[in-house]
């Protein structure tokens, strides 16, 4: 059955907006239970060690305290690193909280204290007195280059595809070459929410938590295996959450411990972190890059490297997609592509949007930039010039890739005929102008997924499944999808997500819940149509009788044969007959064969410019404009918001986000958002967004790429290739602080020739 | 964050017996720098004097010329008043340039002077700090100081003092007015921070048992030539790198009164007498603001992370000065720099 437009495109409202201004919306550490505890997380000080010993008597001795739980008292858990494993765990051995003395990074949780009321225990916690035993620690990426290592286990395939060619002796054949080193630092996502978890004992010895997650289903199974619980014991939900990033993806350590004091007391306990300790969780990794390229004189590639290091822990080989998109985007016959890791003390990094293409584009994308001044052709012409419809990574076409109306749509709305090619050429009073553009590219995934819908006689339809809405308008859409399906107003469809009772998804994240939990909400909803329309034949003297299920629309509450529209029936007619909630309940999986024998992507074209005070090195992003090319747009007003969202992601990339590192302690410093910094509304000027028309029919039926991460990919690249337009200095260290700005003004080889 | 007692004070005498009464108690106003250390562990107060129904909210004319303005008129309220507005713009504008609408809605006057610093090692109670812990050593000094001194710092202490508004209070020779045990007196702004030395843990001359009642402003305003340049990470809401206080007046051609204050160097807003006394005379021009940046930043010393900040302070202050000079002050709303 084909999709109409009734619903489906429409810039319509989020359907949870009013419950989240009001406050109806109610968040993991919102709700509440019968003689609900608190607990409080102590943070080991050091970042590398044994415990020596907990004296938790001045903390036990405050009245209202209950208990304070470390690994030399807590309840039995099991050893096995596999116990503690998820969906989205990174190849090792994961860390397991409380487990035993071991110290593996700073700010590591080491002991529960649980009271009656949270100021109680946040004041106990301190009392809690642990003596370490340090030892040194490394989180200096730059001394373990040599120690860099390619993971035995891959965490996914095609991450790091097979050099093709020959590609030393296509560089050293290539009459023009680029090789520049790259640096991103560490960052932490910092959604304004910070992570809580509510454990609701029930009396019959269930637990009933709600979580702040990007997955129900991987929370519930990650406490099953760890507290050797079925899964009827557990129930998991997340109706709610207040920005994620990447960082709910994995059960975070608030989870456990909320779980394991209701599991040992027998009681309700809630465990929110702080701020600070939000700096304890995920992040993502610092990468050293080399990208290296060779090209005709005339822009065209005929050789491409991209060598890139991140650090992980000393447990887990985190890994990430960073130099993937070298191979892919651009075509030329010889390429290397190389990822390495080296081990820190600290932390396990985890994905962060556009895991890997936030980084590996921004330093492609800038030795592009480099490239194009050369060979001396425009940055937008060099793209062009090596425009590619296949994914030679893959040798293979590409299902759908518009990016060529992003490069040209982008750039007529930029004004990016009115840049002067030579850097430092234009100025307005004091301030020196510069044009960048990039390139942007994100996977666009379909991952089996399973939805229910419900269709009530009263004409309401509750569409249910697992997924979350991170802030990403999934309620939205599922809820325009469910609409659309059956010719309902917005408002007659209820949508149930965030639960691990629901039909099961994976977690909420790549991009791909909108594609996926889209494509399993129709289908769904393709279940009661087909039962609508066997009722409606089945009405004396129906309309409809012996009509093809092909050959029916529901738009406005009819029921109408698309060959002959005068044979029509109200949809309120059918429902009258009903006596029962009809129910559909599916699961959607991608067509394997369509995903072997095409490669898919989103593509952006992301075009910058940046107004710079030379002197004094202050630096603004005036305008942004974003061209998305991600197949059909649901909304395109939430999908907007996405695009927002990341590109001001992207200028905290380029201009201000970093957390640093002393490595005398092992421990990140700048833990606030006042030291750690985003960008304000100050720093956010005009961004426009452009959704390039692109028709997609391979990925998945309703032709959906998603966009929840390909607006932050290019981003940081187009504004570094702005500022190096402005002043002619190429910084290659993320952020672009104002320090790295004004040394490079002294004359270095950085400078453009 | 410890157990503590919270009471109201009824009057300034109960106040200050409060204090005097409990050696680990402190005054709590707006509240937005003593709660974020509160929950730190950095500040662990027993009891919490809260002071916000004292009637210290005014701002009135003084037989002098000047304004005295309450301890207690909120900062947004300061920076808005018109008289603060038309007569020291200065004041107003350096307020404006520091923390965010909703801060400012709740920061004091009194306690914008009592801030503390925002040196991460300050703040991080896992890591040494001669300020929160005397004789726990600094970590600052070989750690990440981006944000710390370049003048005054000692060997014990290289924080600096974080606000904007007291920067361009020592500009104008403000004089802050408190109360004690033994009675009123009246510090002058630039003696009321004082610098690290060898006990880093006391921030300023006030004495513990002592509470700020109001902030008096001299009768020159210096409100056609001045302005306040604040260079930071973010284009809002962060703290400064370098931030320049400049106010002139100029008569004939001439300049016969400069004021240079700088925030984000030193433990204390930073003045140097030589400097504007070398103006003194001169008509403005780039090479007398040059050679005055030149004589305050002369014994400036940074370290691995903000040694950048000595070239930066110089800049800033030869701009601050040229928009004083030529009366296009830096607008707080409009970031572009003029």
């Amino acid at each position: 059955m084909s999709v109409g437009t009734n619903s489906i495109g429409k810039p319509v409202s989020r359907v949870d907006g009013p419950a989240k201004v009001t406050g109806r919306a109610k968040y993991a550490a919102e709700f509440s239970a019968p003689a609900l505890a608190y607990g409080f997380v102590v943070s080991s000080v050091v970042a590398k060690g044994r415990i020596q010993s907990i004296d938790r008597s001045a903390a036990l001795a405050v009245p209202g305290v209950i208990e304070v739980l470390a690994h030399d008292n807590r309840p039995s858990l099991p050893s096995s690193h596999e116990k503690y494993t998820d969906q989205v765990a990174a190849p090792g051995s994961p860390f397991r909280p409380l487990y035993n003395d071991e110290i593996l990074f700073s700010g590591q949780p080491v002991a529960l204290v649980i009271a009656e009321e949270p100021e109680i225990a946040r004041f106990a916690a301190g009392l809690v007195e642990i003596k370490y035993e340090a030892e040194a620690t490394i989180t200096e990426l730059d001394t373990q280059i040599d120690k860099a290592f390619e993971p035995p286990e891959k965490r996914a395939p095609d991450w790091d595809p097979p050099a093709r060619g020959d590609v030393e002796s296509a560089l050293s054949r290539a009459p023009t070459h680029i090789r520049k080193e790259y640096r991103t630092p560490v960052e932490h996502h910092n959604p304004m929410e910070t992570f809580g978890s509510t454990a609701v004992w029930e009396n019959d010895g269930r637990l009933t938590v709600y979580d702040k997650t990007q997955g129900a289903p991987n929370c519930q199974e990650y406490l099953c295996n760890v507290f050797g619980l079925t899964k009827d014991k557990v129930r998991v939900l997340s109706p709610y959450v207040g920005g994620a990033f990447g960082v709910g993806l994995r059960p975070n350590y608030q989870l456990f411990m909320a779980a394991l004091a209701a599991i040992g007391l027998k009681r309700s306990v809630r465990v929110t972190l702080t701020r600070q300790q939000m700096f304890t969780l995920g992040y993502r990794p610092q990468t050293i890059q080399t990208l290296t390229l060779g090209a005709e004189n005339d822009g065209r590639l005929v050789a491409v490297r991209h060598d890139a290091i991140a650090n992980t822990s000393r447990f887990e080989d985190y890994q990430e997609p960073t130099v993937v998109w070298s191979g892919a985007l651009y075509p030329c016959d010889d390429s290397a592509l190389t990822s390495s890791l080296a081990r820190l003390d600290l932390f396990t990094p985890c994905d962060m949007r556009a895991p890997g293409g936030a980084v590996g584009m921004y330093a492609l994308e800038s030795a592009m930039d480099e490239l194009s001044y050369a060979v001396g052709v425009d940055p937008l012409e060099l793209r062009l010039k090596n425009y590619s419809e296949r994914d030679q990574n893959q040798n293979r076409p590409i299902s759908s890739k518009a990016l060529k109306d992003c490069y040209l749509q982008g750039a007529e709305r930029f004004g990016w005929s009115k840049r002067r090619p030579e850097p430092r050429s234009m100025r307005e009073g004091r301030e020196l102008i510069g044009y960048g553009m990039a390139t942007g590219i994100w996977s666009a995934f379909f991952v089996p997924t399973s939805a229910r819908a419900i269709l009530a006689p009263d004409g309401t339809m509750e569409i249910a499944c697992a997924t979350a809405d991170i802030g990403t308008g999934t309620y939205t859409i599922l809820a325009q999808i469910g609409a659309e399906m059956l010719g309902l107003p917005l408002d007659k469809v209820i949508v149930r997500i965030g639960d691990s009772d629901l039909p099961s998804a994976p977690v909420e994240g790549g991009s791909w819940t909108a594609a996926s939990a889209g494509s399993a909400v129709m289908e769904a909803c393709n279940g009661i149509r087909k039962e609508l329309l066997k009722r409606a034949s089945a009405i004396n003297n129906s309309p409809l009788q012996g009509v093809d299920a092909a050959d029916v629309t529901m738009v406005d509450g009819q029921i109408r044969v698309k060959s002959d529209p005068s044979r029509a029936m109200p949809l309120s007619e059918v429902m009258v007959s009903l006596k029962e909630p009809i129910r559909s309940e599916v699961s959607a999986a991608p067509d394997e064969r369509a995903l072997e024998e095409y490669s898919h992507y989103a593509h952006s074209a992301v075009f910058a410019e940046v107004r710079l005070d030379e002197e004094l090195g202050m630096l603004r992003v005036a305008r942004v404009v974003s061209a998305v090319a991600a197949g059909r747009i649901l909304n395109p007003k939430t999908a907007k918001s996405q695009i927002l969202g990341a590109v001001v992601g992207g200028i905290g990339m380029a201009l201000h986000e970093e957390t640093v590192i002393d490595h005398r302690y092992g421990r990140f410093m700048n833990h606030n958002l006042a030291e750690y910094h985003v960008p304000v509304h100050a720093d956010v000027h005009a961004i426009d967004v452009i959704f390039v028309d692109e028709q997609e029919h391979r990925l998945n039926p309703l032709g959906v790429k998603g966009v929840g991460e390909i607006g932050i990919v290019g981003t940081a690249a187009a504004i570094a290739n702005a500022v190096f337009h402005a002043t002619g200095v190429r910084v290659r260290d993320l952020p672009i602080t104002i320090d790295k700005l004004l040394e490079l003004r002294q004359p270095t080889s950085n400078h453009a020739a | 964050m410890i157990d503590f007692d919270y009471v109201r004070a009824n009057d300034l005498g109960d106040a200050l017996s409060q204090i005097t009464k409990h050696q680990a108690a402190k005054f709590i106003a707006g509240g937005t720098n003593l709660i974020d250390l509160m929950k730190e562990d950095v500040e662990q107060p027993t009891r919490l004097i809260d002071i916000t129904e004292l009637p210290l909210n005014e701002i009135h004319e003084t037989q002098t010329g000047g304004l005295k303005i309450g301890a207690l008129v909120p900062n947004s309220n300061l920076a808005y008043d018109e008289r603060i507005t038309q007569r020291y713009p200065l004041l107003s504008s350096a307020i404006l340039a520091g923390a965010s609408p909703q801060l400012r809605n709740m920061a004091s006057t009194g306690g914008n002077l009592l801030q503390r610093t925002r040196c991460l090692y300050f703040y991080d109670t896992a890591t040494p700090c001669n300020k929160r812990r005397p004789g726990s050593g600094c970590g600052a000094m070989e750690g990440f100081n981006r944000m710390n001194a370049i003048l005054g710092w000692s060997n014990s202490c290289i924080a600096v003092h974080p606000s904007d508004m007291c920067v361009a209070l020592s500009a104008l020779e403000a004089v802050v007015h408190v109360m004690g045990p033994k009675g009123d007196r009246a510090i002058r702004s630039v003696d009321f921070h004082r610098l690290p030395g060898d006990m880093p843990e006391i921030d300023t001359n006030l004495a513990r048992d002592e509470i700020i009642t109001a902030i008096e402003l001299p009768s020159e305003e210096f409100s056609r030539n001045y302005s306040y340049l604040k260079i930071r990470d973010r284009l809002s809401y962060a703290f400064a790198l370098v931030s320049v206080a400049a106010a002139l007046r100029i008569e004939a051609g001439a300049i016969t009164c400069a004021r240079i204050a700088l925030g984000g160097v030193a433990h204390k807003p930073w003045r140097a007498p030589d400097a504007e006394q070398s103006l003194e005379g001169k008509q403005p021009s780039r090479e007398a603001f040059v050679e005055a940046a030149d004589i305050i930043l002369q014994g400036a010393v940074g370290f691995d992370h903000n040694r950048f900040k000595i070239e930066l302070a110089r800049r800033s202050i030869v701009r601050a000065l040229e928009q004083a000079a030529a009366g296009t002050p830096q607008s707080q709303s409009v970031k572009v720099i003029v």
